[in-house]
């Protein structure tokens, strides 16, 4: 770990500084048409968005489908380039590195896609497959790899005689396992977890959802769980991010988001999990419309549209991120905070 | 699935299920099979069919004419220079002091068979199997001759060419963007050029032979693939397991050949035995043209050409006719067999 650490990396800030630190990270696609490609507009699909993630922790991102969750997570691996912000990792910024100053980082940072089919190559066979990024970093060789491959499949519940198998030959959950696996292979401190369960039966999805716990336990990962499944993300997460229309709207630990939402929109989220009771008596809120397009967004706060509470100025302006109670961040003009005293992100 | 056998062979379970799968193919395995005899057959023409014997006994010595060059004074004759064994004199000569073993044809591609007892073009006779073309040669011999050349000819295309287009269109795919689109125009201006007229015009300047046709046939060939290989490339670059190869630290080169390109081999491959047929097709073409080898080399397009001008010798037009459509038919059952071998998704019994 030590020889991937930067130079420039403060001293100080060893203990405290967050592992991943995310700062108005921006990625709009542009839309060409016509002839000359002449850029028509553009999908906002992350609109600056801003958060930290420490050791050990998992931050669940949420949103509908649309929302940018994905592409936010694959700009911060650099696997899209950023249209613009600051990524940090370790307090070393690395989202302005070209391909060759990333490699090292790559270590650090991994991904674990949604789709177990398209993300492992059919041509490899699954200890290939784990065992690639030890060759591509020379971290080992000969039996070592057969060696490393041979624990990391015991590690994710895979027996080291599946080997020689080819990804078809594979069940979803194994699949996922084995991406599992070979994110784990370079000892990262972070994965990326690409709505890593949306993809398989509700049955696995428990399994690999346990299973990245367990491994979260034993190794000191961190996780950023890209998922839609509140319930998965209340499992798995320490803190919750729910993004709308490429923003984050609300950001907070598991326990207020779950008791005491601020944003309208996590309200409408929330009371749209089933609960397993049926005396259970509960106001569902509905939201009305669609969401709007991420290329023409309404102007002044992105939900007033849907919003059941919105009011004449929530129109106009566009809320700014505040702490309402300590560690609870809401976008909205409806929520101020308690204290007068309200800071940005950190 | 058959699990594979547990042997210690150094090939990987991939290329040993590969194997597996192009021998269950019984018509693809037998044509290579077929194929590889007439190759290795014609890459030993010079001891199958040659004017000269494959081994001599004369006065208490040892000979070897195919290998070896003798004066007609070593057999009692009267000139230094080499001994004709076909000459009735020599035979004469040796025959006194020994004896002569004449390889299965006694006949090489140029040796003009000067005892017919009718005109040239002669028919099949027991001397020559398939009879004489137009000027007395041996028909037989003039075809091993002939394969060897269109095989190798044909091979070397094939190899050199597709690595140029594979390394061409996996560039243009895998980069895509203005280096994609500069590439593309100018393959479109360059396959716009007519490469027949070029070869004509060249031929009025030099004499063509095996690698001038090779480089000039080069110069368009390697554009087969390209198309292909981009499309491939093109298609992959934006798979999950090709972003997850980036996050983990693999190189472009890396991320190209091992993960891109085996992928586009099943498309590569299946184009591979059309273009050798192509590159067997397009020499036979110049040789029947009389655009291809200098004159008097074995050829089959040559061969065709004898039996287009003697259709009253129909052994030429025939004999021809069923060799090309052999060696491309072989070619095509050999390419149909290897393309399944490497389709992952495809299940023998």
């Amino acid at each position: 770990m030590a020889a991937v650490l930067s130079p420039e990396r403060a001293p100080a800030a060893a203990d405290s500084a967050p592992l991943l630190e995310v700062v108005d990270l921006k990625k709009h696609f542009a839309i060409r048409k016509g002839l000359l490609s002449r850029v028509a507009g553009y999908v906002y699909a992350v609109d600056g968005i801003s958060f930290t993630l420490r050791a050990g922790e998992t931050l669940g991102l949420v949103g509908e489908s649309g929302c940018g969750k994905s592409t936010a997570g694959k700009t911060i691996l650099k696997l899209i380039e950023p249209t613009s912000g600051v990524v940090r990792l370790r307090g070393r910024r690395i989202n302005n590195l070209g391909r060759r100053d990333m490699r090292p980082f790559r270590r650090e940072m991994q991904v674990v896609f949604q789709d177990p089919y398209s993300s492992l190559n059919p041509r490899m066979t699954a200890g290939d497959i784990v065992g690639e990024p030890l060759i591509n970093y020379n971290l080992a060789r000969g039996s070592e790899i057969a060696d490393r491959v041979a624990y990391l499949f015991g590690k994710v519940g895979l027996r080291p005689d599946q080997m020689i198998k080819y990804p078809h030959e594979f069940s979803g959950g194994q699949r996922q396992r084995l991406g599992i696996a070979r994110a784990l292979s370079l000892n990262p401190s972070l994965i990326v977890a690409d709505e890593p369960v949306s993809a398989l039966d509700v049955s696995v999805q428990a399994q690999v959802v346990n299973l990245l716990m367990d491994l979260q336990a034993e190794f000191g990962l961190s996780y950023l769980f890209v998922a839609h499944d509140l319930a998965v993300v209340e499992h798995i997460s320490h803190r919750i991010a729910v993004m709308y229309l490429g923003r984050i709207v609300e950001l907070t630990d598991k326990q207020s988001l779950f008791a005491r939402p601020l944003h309208p929109y996590t309200e409408a989220l929330l009371s749209a999990v089933p609960i397993p009771d049926p005396q259970m008596q509960r106001k569902r809120i509905i939201l009305m419309g669609d969401v709007p397009s991420p290329i023409n967004r309404p102007a002044g706060c992105h939900f007033h549209t849907r919003c059941p509470y919105a009011e004449a100025h929530c129109r106009v302006e566009e809320p700014a991120m505040q702490e309402v109670h300590p560690g609870h961040f809401v976008a909205c003009h409806l929520r101020q905070p308690e204290t007068p005293a309200s800071k940005p992100v950190s | 699935m058959h699990a594979p056998a547990p042997r210690p062979a150094r090939l990987s379970p991939l290329n040993r299920r590969r194997l597996a799968n192009f021998m269950a193919n019984k018509r693809g395995f037998w044509s290579l099979w077929i194929f590889m005899a007439i190759f290795l057959l014609s890459l030993f023409a010079e001891i199958i069919a040659n004017e000269r014997p494959a081994l001599v006994r004369y006065d208490g010595g040892f000979y070897m004419p195919i290998f070896k060059t003798y004066p007609e004074t070593a057999f009692g004759g009267e000139f230094e220079t080499e001994a004709d064994y076909r000459d009735p004199f020599v035979i004469g000569k040796i025959d006194e002091k020994g004896w002569m073993i004449w390889p299965p044809i006694a006949f090489s591609y140029n040796t003009v068979n000067r005892n017919l007892s009718v005109p040239a073009p002669a028919p099949p006779s027991a001397a020559n199997w398939l009879g004489t073309d137009d000027q007395g040669r041996d028909v037989v011999a003039r075809l091993l001759y002939g394969l060897r050349i269109s095989i190798l000819f044909g091979l070397t295309l094939t190899v050199v060419s597709s690595v140029i287009g594979i390394a061409a269109g996996a560039v243009q795919g895998y980069f895509g963007g203005w280096i994609d689109l500069g590439f593309q125009r100018f393959i479109e201006i360059w396959s716009g050029l007519p490469r027949l007229y070029l070869l004509i015009i060249l031929s009025a300047f030099i004499q063509p032979n095996f690698w001038w046709l090779l480089g000039l046939l080069l110069l368009f060939e390697w554009m087969a693939l390209v198309d292909v290989v981009r499309a491939e490339f093109l298609r992959a670059r934006n798979f999950d397991y090709v972003r997850a190869a980036r996050a983990l630290g693999a190189s472009d080169a890396i991320i190209m050949f091992r993960h891109v390109l085996p992928n586009a081999m099943v498309a590569t491959v299946t184009f591979l035995p059309f273009i050798m047929s192509g590159s067997v097709t397009a020499l036979v073409s110049l040789d029947f043209l009389g655009f291809g080898l200098p004159a008097g080399s074995p050829s089959l397009g040559e061969l065709l050409a004898q039996g287009k001008a003697n259709l009253q010798a129909p052994w030429l037009g025939i004999t021809s006719f069923v060799v090309i459509a052999l060696l491309l038919s072989l070619l095509v059952f050999i390419g149909e067999a290897v393309r399944d071998a490497f389709d992952p998704r495809k299940v023998f019994r």
